[in-house]
């Protein structure tokens, strides 16, 4: 029989959730034979090259293609997991959703104090993906089937959600891995 | 009928990053850049927040290298509260010392082994699909291992001096918020093997010889790939030594010349501009007294071992030596050398890591000091990365109100930048046919300078590599997608 599929992805993320996967240490030594790993920063695999059972989501959507990357995970992914408060509820990058993007963009580029009066632009070209207004939850762009709290979730939950979720078991969150910090 | 080719997502390095390269009717390259493609104004939200905010709040832009915006951020704050260098106590100052060479060892081992070995391990042109940590546990089982302990440990270090692996809460505005317990220390100097640092200065070594010995079957490659004069920036102790946590500003040119030595970083804004380009929404930096055409500079491993005098730790001393020795003791500009280097820091963690374990400050009471306030502070680190810089304002309500931040990979634009122009001149100009094995080497470039854009854009996120060539009009001419 072959192996369960994994797919990750970081979006509007700080790639913290990542690296809390990767805290799960030598188990991920051992998750290799349980699991098949598809697309995924951490490999060398850009783009699916087969249906996935379980996609891992980290980081919000800031940008067009944050969007697009999130409908495919979808598209391609039977569960879908959004892991961490980004993912949830935008987390630190949704600081800015009060304030218009145009304020954080003149902070950034016309404001800064190491960028000479006459070269001050602000970065604008077709290679760059378009900002949204606000940072979204990515609930509200499509459908997401569990929810892993932490900032960024601890490698424990992130190890027991998976497992669960490739072995078809029930998700067994108990308080001790889901509390928060 | 020009051609435009686009990596996307550049993997393997932490963050978002995108590369076009675009080509004229012959094939001939005409203009290559790496992107940073997402924007987060962290600059314009952190405005209103209370100061000591800052270093929680910060770290969250990069879950990579948490501990280097937490302590940065931290040192701005020290300075706000009237206990800037010099001024914490020995515990405080100690403790954040292990927590960021902890950091170091878990970052440059993530690099090294999980991200990087696969290229050199497997070779550039391998199989994507096993292209990775797990192709690489697949030929080397030991190896793998030690790579997933090295980081281990590291973390290990965090969590004891920062409460949690990733984003932390251990250093505070004036200091510390715990020390370190005998029976912690104990765990990690005597722990049951092979989790103790023993057996990681022994690992340590290993990985330096590791590459030594790859670099002697693969000499041309490696000393060839991508190399290419530049300045080198960092701190340095005082005295000209190798550190990570404090230090004055040194820059050397390609030969060694000193462009800036004993620069204290209160007053980086004399010497260090930014240029925006309108492609990139990462800035260009350079040093002032050179101009922004000849005056931008690398940072990191390669860059420290070429502006530092020695290396403080007799192991990664003794390396240092054989280092330098290959360049007759010049600045190394050989962009994969930076691996190299890297290993030695490696190496030299490790050994700060024992020398600080037996240190009794770390068990030390006195965790906090408070002077007299003012209202702006800079904070300055070397980040595995690279040099980073933490500047902030607040006023009488202790609200932040401005925040200027370059970090360690905005330092390595213009030299990634260099790196990427390279290879597209090298790799893939007047090539009849673009294979994937040439577009790796695109990102074995970038990789060698371990970009952390998450923190460069202040953001992160990957997508698929498809290269696309186009026309002039914007045709399609070829798709490929791996």
């Amino acid at each position: 029989m072959s192996k369960p599929v994994i797919a990750t992805a970081s979006l509007a993320g700080c790639f913290g959730c990542h690296m809390s996967l990767l805290d799960i240490d030598e188990r991920i030594l051992g998750l290799i034979d349980l699991v098949e790993f598809n697309k995924s920063p951490i490999d060398d695999i850009k783009t699916f090259t087969k249906p996935v059972d379980v996609g891992l989501i980290e980081g919000g959507c800031c940008n067009s293609e944050n969007v697009e990357v999130l409908r495919s995970f979808r598209k391609n992914c039977k569960v879908l997991v959004s892991v961490g408060e980004c993912a949830i509820m935008g987390g630190l990058p949704a600081m800015r959703n009060g304030i218009p993007i145009r304020e954080c963009l003149e902070e950034a580029y016309l404001n800064s104090p190491t960028v000479d009066p006459e070269d001050r632009l602000i970065p604008n070209d077709e290679d760059l993906p378009i900002i949204l207004d606000k940072v979204y939850p990515c609930h509200e762009v499509v459908k997401i089937d569990h929810f892993l709290p932490g900032c960024p979730p601890s490698a424990d939950l992130i190890w027991e959600a998976v497992t669960a979720l490739v072995e078809g078991r029930p998700l067994q969150l108990t308080y001790d891995l889901i509390k928060f910090d | 009928m020009g051609r435009k080719i686009t990596i996307e997502p550049v993997t393997r390095v932490e963050g978002h990053g995108k590369v076009t390269i675009r080509l004229d009717d012959a094939g001939k390259v005409t203009q290559s850049r790496f992107h940073v493609v997402e924007f987060r104004g962290f600059e314009r939200f952190v405005q209103g927040r209370p100061y000591w905010e800052a270093p929680v709040l910060v770290q969250r832009l990069c879950g990579i290298c948490p501990v280097s915006h937490h302590l940065a951020a931290a040192k701005a704050m020290d300075v706000i509260v009237g206990a800037g260098p010099g001024k914490l106590t020995a515990t405080a100052e100690k403790m954040r010392r292990l927590m960021h060479y902890g950091q170091m060892l878990q970052s440059h081992a993530l690099h090294f082994f999980y991200l990087s070995s696969p290229d050199f391990l497997l070779g550039m042109d391998a199989d994507p699909a096993v292209r990775n940590i797990i192709g690489v546990a697949a030929l080397n089982k030991d190896l793998a291992v030690q790579g997933v302990l090295l980081r281990k440990f590291g973390q290990e270090i965090i969590l004891a001096t920062a409460g949690k692996k990733i984003h932390g809460t251990g250093a505070v505005p004036g200091g510390i918020n715990k020390n370190l317990s005998p029976e912690e220390r104990d765990r990690f100097l005597k722990g049951a093997a092979p989790l103790n640092i023993d057996q990681m200065i022994e690992w340590s070594r290993a990985a330096v010889e590791l590459f030594k010995d790859y670099h002697r079957k693969n000499k041309d490659m490696v000393d060839g790939f991508a190399e290419f004069p530049s300045n080198h920036l960092s701190l340095v102790r005082k005295d000209g030594a190798l550190d990570f946590y404090h230090g004055v500003l040194r820059a050397v040119d390609a030969e060694g010349r000193k462009v800036l030595d004993d620069v204290d970083y209160q007053n980086y804004l004399e010497v260090i501009g930014e240029e925006t380009r309108s492609w990139s929404y990462m800035k260009f930096p350079y040093l002032r007294s050179l101009g922004k055409t000849d005056g931008w500079y690398r940072v990191g491993p390669l860059a420290r071992l070429n502006t530092c005098d020695y290396i403080p730790s007799p192991l990664a001393q003794k390396e240092f030596e054989v280092y330098k020795a290959y360049t007759d003791g010049k600045p190394n500009n050989m962009s994969l050398h930076t691996h190299w280097a890297r290993l030695i820091e490696l190496l030299h963690s490790a050994e700060v890591i024992k020398e600080l374990l037996l240190d009794k400050d770390l068990q030390g009471a006195k965790l906090v000091k408070k002077g007299k306030k003012v209202a702006e502070g800079v904070g300055l680190i070397e980040a595995p990365r690279g040099t980073l810089f933490h500047h902030y304002r607040i006023n009488d309500d202790d609200q932040i109100t401005m925040a200027n931040l370059i970090v360690s990979t905005t330092n390595n634009n213009e030299p990634m930048n260099r790196a990427v122009h390279w290879v597209a001149m090298n790799a893939l100009s007047e090539k009849p046919e673009i294979t994937e094995g040439m577009l790796n080497r695109v990102e074995v470039a970038i990789r060698a300078y371990d970009p952390c854009l998450s923190c460069a854009t202040h953001a992160v996120g990957r997508m698929p590599l498809e290269v696309t060539l186009v026309d002039a009009r914007g045709n399609v001419l070829q798709r490929k997608v791996r």
